[in-house]
C-alpha cells in the first residue's frame, strides 16, 4: 500500500489520507498508523476518519515536516493486523413504536419488514471510527440490499439509541439529536454515559452484531 | 456563590476545552476565546484554565454573593457594576451583593459585537466530566448541568489563588490583545482579516472559487453559533467535480464548503469528523477574532503558509508572556 496523502489542515495537525474506495485492509492500516502515532511526542491527538487519520500536534516541540518524516517513515513497516476488536451485541427492539421507518425501508427494498430486520440482525459490522456524535460509530458491513437514502426530512429529534439505516451505512444515535436516517429500531445500550470510566462503549475494530430483542411489525 | 439574574442570549461555564477525546466523537467546546478566558483568569489570579462563563451578546445580570474579584474579556456591552462603568480586560475587586450588568447589542447599529468571558477568582465550581469544567451544550453533559444557564441559577465559586489583600486591591487593567497584536480595536476592524491556511480539499475547487476565497467579503449570518459561523458570499463555491467525500476529521477554524456553496467556519462545539470539502483553515493565532466577530460583520480571509501562521503563534505567545510579566511584577501568582 503506497503512502498516504498528506496534507497540512491548519497550523497544528496534518491530515493522512489513502485513496478512496474506504476498505477494511486500508482502515486496519489507519488504525496500525494510529497506535503508532499516539506514542510520539508532539502528537497530542489523532483523530481516525474513513480511510485517513489527522494527527493533531504541538508545532512548539515539532515542525510539521518531523511529523510527514515520522509517517512516511513508519509506514512501509505498519502491517494491516486485525486490532484487538471485541465481539459487542447490541439488543433491538425493531419496529413499532422504536422503528417508524421499518416499513419505509421495506417498501424501498421491495424486501418484506420481517425480512429487512433478519438481514440487518445477520450482518456482521466493523467499527471503522467514531465521530459525529459521542460514541457514534460508523460501521462497516450493511447487507448492500438494505441501503435506503436518508428521509428528504430530517427529524429535529432522534430519540436516543435509536438503531438507523443512511444510504449505505447503518448505526445508533447515542443521543437525542437531529437526523435523516431511516429508523429501524431502538436499543437500551447506551452507547454513551459522560460519567462512565469508558464513556464510549464502542471502539474501532469491534465487532457488533444486531440481535433482534422484540419485533413488531 | 453568585446568581444568574438575567442570562442574555447563550451563557455557559466554559473553561479551556475538553481535549484528548475527539476519537470517541467528542468535541473540544470550551471557550471560543481562549485568549479571553486565559486573560480574564490571569487578572484574577487563576489557573488558565480555570472555568468561567462565556456570554453571547450581552444582555446579562450576575449577582455576586459574596465579595470577589472579577475580570471581564471580549466586549464589555457596557458593563457596569453596580451602575459604575466596569472595563475589558480589568481586574476589578466586587464587594458581596453587587450586580454586574452588560448592555445589549443592537445588530445593525454601529455597537458591533458578540461575546465576551467572565472570570472570578477562584473559578467556576463545577464538577469536572472527562477532564474539563466546559459545558457540551449538544451532548448535555458537563458545566452547570449539562445546559446553557438561566435565570435563578446558582453556581459555587471556588478558593481563589489571591490572598486577602491581592482580593481587596484597586482596579487594574491590561493592554488589550487586539491593541497588543493589532493596533486597533476589534470593533473598528472592517472587515475582521483572518488568515488561512488551504485546507485538503482547496485544489477541488475551480480557480475562479479560488480567487473567490481570498477577494470576496464574507458575511457572517444570523445562523452561525458555538457549532460554526456561517458565512454568505455573493458567489457561491464550486468544485470543478462534485465528488462524496469520506468522513474525515475537523477541527475548529476548518471552513467546509457545503453543496450550498457557502462556507462554514468551524467553531468548538462542531462535530469532529465531516463529510463537506475543506476548503482552508483559519489559523490557529485568528481564532479568537472569529470567536469576537459580531453577526452580520464581514470577513475578508487572507492566504497564509505555515511560516506566517506561526509567526502570528509567536506573537500571541509573546503576548501572554507579556502579561504573565506584568502580573507577576505587580504580586500576582505565577500564570498556570
Amino acid at each position: 500500500m503506497s503512502a498516504p496523502r498528506l496534507h497540512a489542515l491548519g497550523d497544528a495537525a496534518l491530515l493522512c489520507e489513502l485513496p478512496a474506495p474506504a476498505t477494511l485492509a486500508q482502515q486496519q492500516l489507519i488504525w496500525a498508523l494510529a497506535t503508532e502515532a499516539r506514542s510520539w511526542p508532539a502528537v497530542r491527538e489523532v483523530l481516525p476518519g474513513m480511510n485517513n487519520l489527522t494527527l493533531m500536534f504541538d508545532p512548539a516541540l515539532a515542525e510539521q515536516a518531523e511529523i510527514e518524516m515520522q509517517v512516511l517513515t513508519v509506514w512501509p513497516q505498519l502491517s494491516a493486523a486485525p486490532i484487538e476488536g471485541r465481539e459487542i451485541v447490541i439488543p433491538v427492539a425493531y419496529g413499532g413504536e422504536h422503528g417508524p421507518d421499518l416499513a419505509d425501508v421495506a417498501t424501498h427494498t421491495g424486501l418484506t419488514p420481517a425480512e429487512v430486520v433478519r438481514r440487518h440482525s445477520g450482518g456482521s459490522y466493523t467499527v471503522y471510527l467514531l465521530g459525529f456524535l459521542p460514541g457514534f460509530a460508523f460501521m462497516g458491513g450493511l447487507p448492500p440490499e438494505l441501503a435506503t437514502p436518508r428521509r428528504a426530512e430530517p427529524r429535529l429529534a432522534v430519540p436516543a439509541r435509536s438503531v438507523g439505516i443512511g444510504g449505505e451505512q447503518t448505526g445508533v444515535y447515542p443521543l437525542v439529536s437531529p437526523g435523516g436516517w431511516q429508523l429501524i429500531g431502538r436499543t437500551a445500550v447506551e452507547l454513551f454515559d459522560p460519567s462512565a470510566a469508558e464513556p464510549t462503549l464502542l471502539r474501532p475494530g469491534d465487532r457488533v452484531r444486531f440481535v433482534a430483542e422484540s419485533i413488531d411489525l | 456563590m453568585i446568581v444568574i439574574l438575567k442570562p442574555g442570549m447563550l451563557a455557559s461555564v466554559q473553561d479551556l476545552g475538553r481535549h484528548g477525546h475527539r476519537e470517541r466523537g467528542i468535541c473540544p467546546g470550551g471557550a471560543l476565546d481562549t485568549l479571553a478566558l486565559t486573560l480574564a483568569n490571569r487578572l484574577v489570579g487563576n489557573a488558565d484554565g480555570a472555568a468561567g462563563l462565556e456570554l453571547t451578546m450581552g444582555n446579562c445580570e450576575i449577582r455576586f454573593e459574596q465579595a470577589t474579584r472579577i475580570a471581564l474579556a471580549g466586549d464589555d456591552f457596557d458593563a457596569r457594576l453596580d451602575g459604575r462603568p466596569l472595563r475589558a480586560h480589568w481586574s476589578v475587586p466586587v464587594a458581596a451583593g453587587q450586580t454586574l450588568r452588560l448592555g445589549g447589542a443592537n445588530v445593525g447599529t454601529s455597537k458591533k459585537a458578540l461575546r465576551s468571558w467572565l472570570a472570578v477568582a477562584g473559578g467556576i465550581d463545577v464538577a469536572p466530566v472527562l477532564g474539563s469544567r466546559s459545558t457540551d451544550l449538544k451532548a448535555g453533559f458537563g458545566g452547570h448541568e449539562g445546559r446553557a444557564l438561566k435565570k435563578g441559577d446558582r453556581l459555587a465559586i471556588g478558593t481563589p489563588r489571591l490572598d486577602a489583600a491581592q482580593m481587596a486591591r484597586r482596579a487594574f487593567g491590561l493592554h488589550a490583545p487586539d491593541w497588543a497584536l493589532d493596533g486597533e480595536p476589534l470593533g473598528a476592524a472592517d472587515p475582521i482579516v483572518l488568515r488561512v491556511m488551504c485546507g485538503p480539499e482547496f485544489e477541488q475547487f475551480t480557480a475562479a472559487s479560488q480567487k473567490t476565497l481570498w477577494k470576496a467579503l464574507w458575511r457572517i449570518t444570523p445562523q452561525s453559533n458555538r457549532m460554526g459561523s456561517r458565512l454568505a458570499g455573493d458567489t457561491p463555491l464550486a468544485r470543478r467535480r462534485s465528488v462524496d467525500m469520506l468522513s474525515s476529521g475537523v477541527i475548529p477554524g476548518t471552513i467546509q464548503v457545503p453543496p450550498s456553496g457557502q462556507p462554514i467556519i468551524l467553531m468548538g462545539d462542531a462535530q469532529t469528523t465531516g463529510g463537506y470539502p475543506r476548503i482552508g483553515v483559519v489559523i490557529r493565532a485568528d481564532l479568537w477574532k472569529l470567536a469576537q466577530a459580531p453577526l452580520l460583520g464581514q470577513l475578508r480571509l487572507v492566504e497564509v503558509d505555515a511560516t506566517g501562521a506561526q509567526m502570528a503563534w509567536s506573537a500571541q505567545q509573546r503576548y501572554l508572556r507579556q502579561v504573565a510579566q506584568g502580573l507577576a511584577s505587580a504580586g500576582w501568582p505565577a500564570a498556570l
